[in-house]
């Protein structure tokens, strides 16, 4: 945590609500300059909201949202540094491509030479730069995307802001997408706030993740963080596939689940308390029965080409998710193992800040 | 042998288009440009043509027309664009449209002698005047009386496709506009009002090409101060009965809105991209 750094875009107890609907609960999101962020979450839970108000399209019904430190609750959303690249594009229909491009340009009176050059820039940076004299109707949906993040990138923003740009290519060209904004947000190094609800994506690209659910944030952090250690049950299951087995808390790094007791990397939550245990299916190796920690019994398999996916029950009736490159035999009973950094305890109802208080004082230890 | 079929009866289905379309349009201007070309005798001429290219009063009469028919789609204009930008941000933008159409239900003429009411030396308009404190003016039988109501009765058939193009109108754009740094004023002008040009189009249409041709107006409510084509019609049908010069000012009244119509619909491809989508 560099501490001189002040982030570019801060929102603080941020509020949002529709007469009696509220769409944003205490909202509180910093952003760091040149960071790629997500806000991941199902449809309906604010993300594009938050996207809104940092934008000036929408306004706060309570809160600050910062930018640079300055509060600009009342700028209007043609003032500020940031841009936008919308869901459906919003590419202007009566202009072409260079001419879309250089809307925003041209309204702030740069010279002709100027505008060209930069036009020719960004669409060069898109791939695009033998475009510009194409109308919008003549592009695949594809390359309207990248007109789209050009003309938003050649406004050289402080902060671009994606709303779910990829949701409507097909898988290929998305993936592609993926790694070229991912490219594109390194090399310049803009600040990208990217929404999207799908975890793939977000897990792929972003340097930070804030997962969302019904206008709060729940977890903030890399991707990497989130996936070992959700904080809770949603965030579990919404980031990845995961295996939830209900379990108790016996002493600090001992876990009890399906009878059992094993050895964890958890510590600090009280003894005997009733929790929720994370496996993930690519950490459950495949063992014989009588080798295995647990015992379970396979009921179905899919091949999902790179990997075999086994669903298999224990004895008290859970159901267990296996990865595995190993098919195995329908019917029959399997052993599994796992090592014990690879178990994730959830507390009930822990807070983001109290996980990561917990979490700080334990690894201090 | 089924595709035949098909086709037949897709033809079957154009019989009653076919039939009115014939019947009230194309026979109809046959008949009026076969009439243009018989003098008051009866006798087979070009000479309608000749006078109506020669005479300075039928030159006149043609500037006139156009020049009053584009003051009166001007003042249409003005008041229905706003007004239809008005009507779209509404809680309730089909009742207001409603009772802008309502008064189309009314007759013309009912609506015309209404006017003259409201206008006459004691009408409404005279005792508003009076109670300002302006002394009585002469509002009926002038220009600005004319125009007044012609855009009255206009007004609905311009507000009806600029209300609809404005509609449509992808409200993405309108925040893309603003997101690139444009001020309300400039997406105004250069994102909603060219997105919006072809419910402005054919609202001109809907109302330049009907006021060419207006002729009861012009008596009722203009006092034959304003001449337009319409009233030469008029006067030819029904006065002087010179049939043959009616239905030649009504030849190229056609051709005039033939003229206006390519030049308003010419850029329909362009245009149209705002609308889909």
């Amino acid at each position: 945590m560099a501490i001189n750094t002040q982030p570019i875009v801060r929102l603080k107890n941020v509020c949002k609500s529709y007469g009696d609907t509220q769409i944003l609960k205490n909202i509180n999101l910093e952003l760091e300059a040149g960071k790629f962020y997500t806000l991941l979450g199902p449809s309906g839970c604010g993300k594009t909201t938050i996207l809104r108000t940092i934008a000036g399209f929408t306004d706060v019904t309570t809160g600050d949202v910062e930018f640079d430190g300055q509060v600009v609750n009342d700028l209007p959303a043609n003032q500020r540094q940031v841009n936008t690249v919308f869901q459906d594009y919003a590419l202007f229909p009566h202009l072409n491509v260079a001419e879309n491009v250089a809307f925003g340009l041209k309204l702030n009176k740069l010279s002709k030479t100027e505008i060209d050059k930069r036009v020719s820039e960004a669409l060069a940076m898109v791939q695009l730069a033998d475009f510009g004299d194409r109308e919008i109707s003549e592009l695949s949906g594809g390359q309207q995307q990248r007109v789209a993040i050009a003309r938003a990138l050649v406004m050289r923003p402080k902060v671009l802001l994606l709303d779910e740009p990829l949701s409507a290519l097909d898988a290929k060209l998305r993936k592609d997408m993926q790694y070229e904004l991912r490219e594109l947000q390194q090399s310049l190094g803009i600040t990208f706030l990217f929404v999207t609800h799908d975890q793939e994506e977000a897990l792929a690209m972003s340097d930070e993740i804030f997962v969302m659910r019904a206008g709060e944030i729940l977890q903030g952090g890399s991707p990497v963080d989130i996936y070992d250690e959700p904080i809770n049950h949603f965030v579990a299951n919404f980031i990845g596939e995961s295996n939830i087995i209900p379990g108790k808390m016996l002493q600090d790094f001992q876990v009890e689940f399906v009878g059992k007791s094993f050895e964890c990397a958890d510590a600090g939550i009280p003894p005997n308390e009733a929790v929720e245990v994370v496996l993930r299916p690519e950490d459950l190796d495949i063992v014989a029965a009588a080798q295995g920690k647990l015992v379970v019994t396979v009921d179905s398999q899919l091949f999902r080409g790179n990997y075999f996916e086994i669903v298999a029950y224990d004895t008290d009736g859970n159901e267990w998710l296996v990865h595995s490159t190993n098919p195995a035999d329908e019917g029959e009973p399997i052993g599994l193992t796992f090592d014990p950094q690879d178990i994730h305890v959830m507390r009930l109802n822990e807070t983001e800040a109290a996980f990561d208080a917990r979490l700080e004082k334990y690894e201090d230890d | 042998m089924q595709r035949k079929q098909r086709l037949s009866r897709q033809i079957a289905y154009f019989i009653p288009y076919i039939l009115w379309i014939g019947l009230f349009v194309i026979a109809p201007v046959v008949l009026l440009v076969y009439q243009s070309f018989f003098d008051i005798n009866g006798h087979f001429t070009l000479s309608n043509y000749q006078t109506y290219f020669s005479s300075n009063t039928y030159l006149t009469m043609t500037l006139n027309s156009v020049w009053y028919a584009f003051l009166i789609t001007f003042a249409t204009l003005v008041i229905s664009y706003p007004t239809a930008y008005v009507l779209n941000a509404t809680k309730h933008p089909q009742l207001w449209l409603l009772l802008i159409i309502m008064p189309t239900w009314i007759n013309l003429l009912l609506k015309a002698y209404a006017f003259i009411g409201i206008f006459s030396q004691a009408g409404i308009a005279n005792q508003f005047l009076h109670f300002i404190g302006i002394a009585p003016q002469q509002i009926l039988f002038t220009k600005f009386s004319f125009i007044f109501v012609a855009a009255y009765i206009q007004i609905p058939f311009m507000v009806l496709p600029i209300y609809n193009s404005i509609n449509e109108l992808n409200p993405s754009y309108v925040n893309a506009s603003k997101d690139l740094g444009a001020t309300s004023w400039q997406t105004f002008s250069k994102v909603i009002f060219p997105l919006t040009l072809p419910g402005v189009k054919a609202g001109v249409q809907a109302v330049f090409i009907p006021s060419l041709s207006l002729f009861m107006l012009t008596r009722l409510i203009g006092g034959n101060k304003v001449i337009t084509l319409g009233t030469a019609i008029e006067e030819h049908f029904l006065t002087t009965m010179n049939w043959g010069m009616g239905s030649t000012i009504g030849v190229i009244l056609i051709i005039a809105m033939v003229i206006i119509m390519s030049l308003t619909g010419g850029s329909k491809r362009r245009a149209k991209r705002g609308m889909t989508k």
